[in-house]
């Protein structure tokens, strides 16, 4: 760890990403994620890298097709309207098979929706943000540190598996300060990839970057062969936390933002004698299954404390098969559920009254 | 002795375009001027949504192919970060003209020092026909069948024009295939906007009237007549921004 400073969460985004070799930022402004690019404009200059101000958010996106095509890696960042214009270019990056880092600063919605923070893109991220079968990487800060840590971790397992990668950061988390030690300089990235479009150099037969295969044989093949590619990330690529789960009845699932409200309501509920204890996931996708599968043999109930209508309550009875009741504690449209919120529904499904 | 041969910036695949379509005449005169400066090895080229999506495997350079009006976009980004290299979207009306117009004209203002090369035929074709941005008033297509109406459907789009009142492009020029010596008029212009790309000049846009035998309804020599009869009309040929000149 090179130094610790006092950073906005977007700020330490945009920083790690450049200390993790990222050298072209192309982005739109757009409330509450603006810092990323005020930052990246001020600093990318300096470092003899990109900076543009694209003239829409799909232009964005189609920049960073462009620079990931050349083998570089590229990164946009957004707020929830902005990521739905994405969407067109996050397939084709996918069905191109192009590594390139998405930030996501969640805002209310759905349409213009409202300006503070929310995670209700959790189905837009996870179900693959566009046309066709699908998934990209997806990172869920819950602390400033995180912000950078796993905008570090997002581009370089992007580049290692050749894919997009989103950090599904609540607005909370883009605006709140915090200490954090940013990592050490690194690039990982490489000069050597064969696959990019860099040039023949009439050196090697010409290489094609698309999306498009108009045989259905080929194009079938090539679904199998991405989804192959996401059974092995699957297995080796899930991040979870777990807190004060080894004598845990009810177990909370939550990320970002409601991860940290739910760790005061748990530590309040275990003073009243009440048995809850925390998994959080930190990749949404791929989704901590196992993890929660495990759990769901020790725990009585789950409590998904979510900043949208409970789109990851769907996610938690897939993975426990609906072992277990899993209910719900949500608040949407920019407000933040308090500690007691979480408190009363911990309360009520400890007093055997599942009506939370 | 060799007289006439292949292009080597073309590869040994065969065209799928229709007989009388001038995209092959276009795409052989790309390759020939990326041939004659000796860039082919370090050119990458953006291939569009339409009748020239499979362009990528016609040219032997790198080639990308982008989502539908996207083109000048991919290209920033391929030049921003590869700024030695020489980068060229190809672009037919629909793609360029109505969904990526907000893209082309944007590029064009930045003076991204890339060649574009825009292919106006008036309709679109791998969709089978359907009304262009471009398309002539009382033009009769699939999605026009009383002819391009100006009071509902509105009127064609001159780009180069459009294009000429920004501050950035370097050059702006409007050429056709239609008979020889347009070819070798289409040819000198395709040729020097690539050399200004060469000499770090900037912008420059090649728009090539073309015919479209098959969804115009008419036989491959009376499209080339339509594109004089029809077309100049509309879109006059020459430059309209040579910041040389």
């Amino acid at each position: 760890m090179s130094e610790t400073v006092l950073m906005k969460g977007n700020e330490a985004i945009a920083e790690a990403a450049i200390l993790a070799g990222c050298r072209h930022y192309f982005g739109y402004p757009i409330t509450p994620q603006t810092e990323v690019a005020a930052y990246m404009a001020k600093k990318m200059p300096k470092i003899g890298g990109t900076f543009l101000q694209a003239e829409s958010e799909i232009a964005a996106i189609n920049m960073v097709y462009g620079v990931a095509s050349t083998g570089h890696p590229a990164m946009t960042s957004s707020s929830s309207p902005g990521i739905s214009l994405k969407a067109e270019g996050i397939s084709y990056l996918a069905g191109a098979d192009l590594p390139a880092l998405i930030i996501n600063v969640q805002r209310g919605g759905p349409g213009l929706g409202g300006i503070q923070p929310s995670q209700s893109d959790y189905f837009l991220a996870t179900r693959g943000p566009g046309h066709g079968d699908f998934h990209v990487l997806v990172f869920a800060p819950s602390s400033v540190q995180e912000m950078a840590d796993l905008t570090g971790r997002a581009l370089h397992l992007a580049w290692k598996y050749r894919m997009p990668a989103m950090l599904l950061a609540d607005g909370t988390m883009g605006q709140m300060m915090e200490p954090v030690n940013l990592p050490e300089p690194s690039n990982a990235f490489g000069d050597d990839n064969p696959w990019a479009a860099t040039g023949t150099e009439m050196k090697r037969p010409h290489n094609i970057i698309t999306s498009l295969d108009l045989s259905p044989e080929n194009l079938e093949k090539q679904n199998f062969e991405r989804f192959e590619r996401y059974k092995k990330i699957e297995e080796s690529e899930c991040l979870w936390e777990e807190y004060m789960m080894d004598d845990a009845e009810i177990c909370i699932v939550a990320c970002g933002i409601t991860a940290r409200v739910s760790r005061n309501a748990i530590v309040e509920a275990r003073k009243q004698g009440i048995k809850v204890g925390m998994l959080r996931p930190i990749t949404l996708w791929p989704f901590p299954k196992k993890a929660l599968a495990a759990a769901a043999d020790k725990v009585n109930a789950f409590l998904c404390v979510e900043m949208n209508m409970g789109q990851m309550k769907e996610d938690v009875e897939l993975a426990i098969r609906c072992k277990k009741p899993v209910e719900l504690c949500s608040r949407v449209g920019g407000m933040i559920p308090t500690p007691d919120e979480v408190l009363e529904h911990i309360r009520q499904i400890a007093e055997g009254g599942n009506k939370a | 002795m060799i007289v006439f041969e292949k292009p080597h910036a073309l590869t040994d695949t065969v065209l799928h375009y229709c007989p009388g379509c001038t995209h092959g005449i276009v795409h052989r005169l790309v390759a020939e001027a990326i041939d004659e400066l000796g860039i082919e090895g370090k050119t990458v080229g953006i291939a569009p949504v339409g009748c020239s999506v499979l362009a990528y495997n016609y040219f032997n350079c790198d080639m990308i192919e982008a989502a539908h009006g996207r083109a000048p976009a991919v290209a920033t980004g391929v030049k921003r970060a590869l700024p030695d290299n020489i980068v060229f979207a190809y672009q037919g009306d629909g793609d360029l003209a109505s969904i990526g117009m907000c893209e082309t004209v944007s590029t064009a203002a930045r003076g991204e020092n890339i060649t574009v090369i825009f292919i106006n035929n008036a309709i679109y074709g791998m969709t089978g026909g359907q009304m262009a941005p471009t398309s002539l008033i009382g033009q009769v297509t699939q999605t026009s069948p009383y002819g391009r109406d100006p009071k509902t459907q509105g009127y064609p789009i001159r780009v180069c024009e459009l294009l000429a009142t920004l501050d950035a492009p370097q050059y702006l020029e409007r050429v056709t295939v239609n008979n020889v010596k347009n070819v070798r008029n289409a040819k000198r212009a395709i040729k020097k906007a690539f050399q200004n790309q060469i000499d770090g000049k900037g912008f420059s846009f090649i728009e090539v009237l073309s015919a479209c035998p098959t969804n115009w309804g008419m036989t491959p020599q009376k499209a080339l007549q339509w594109i004089d009869e029809a077309m100049i009309p509309q879109y006059p040929l020459g430059v309209f921004r040579d910041k040389e000149a």
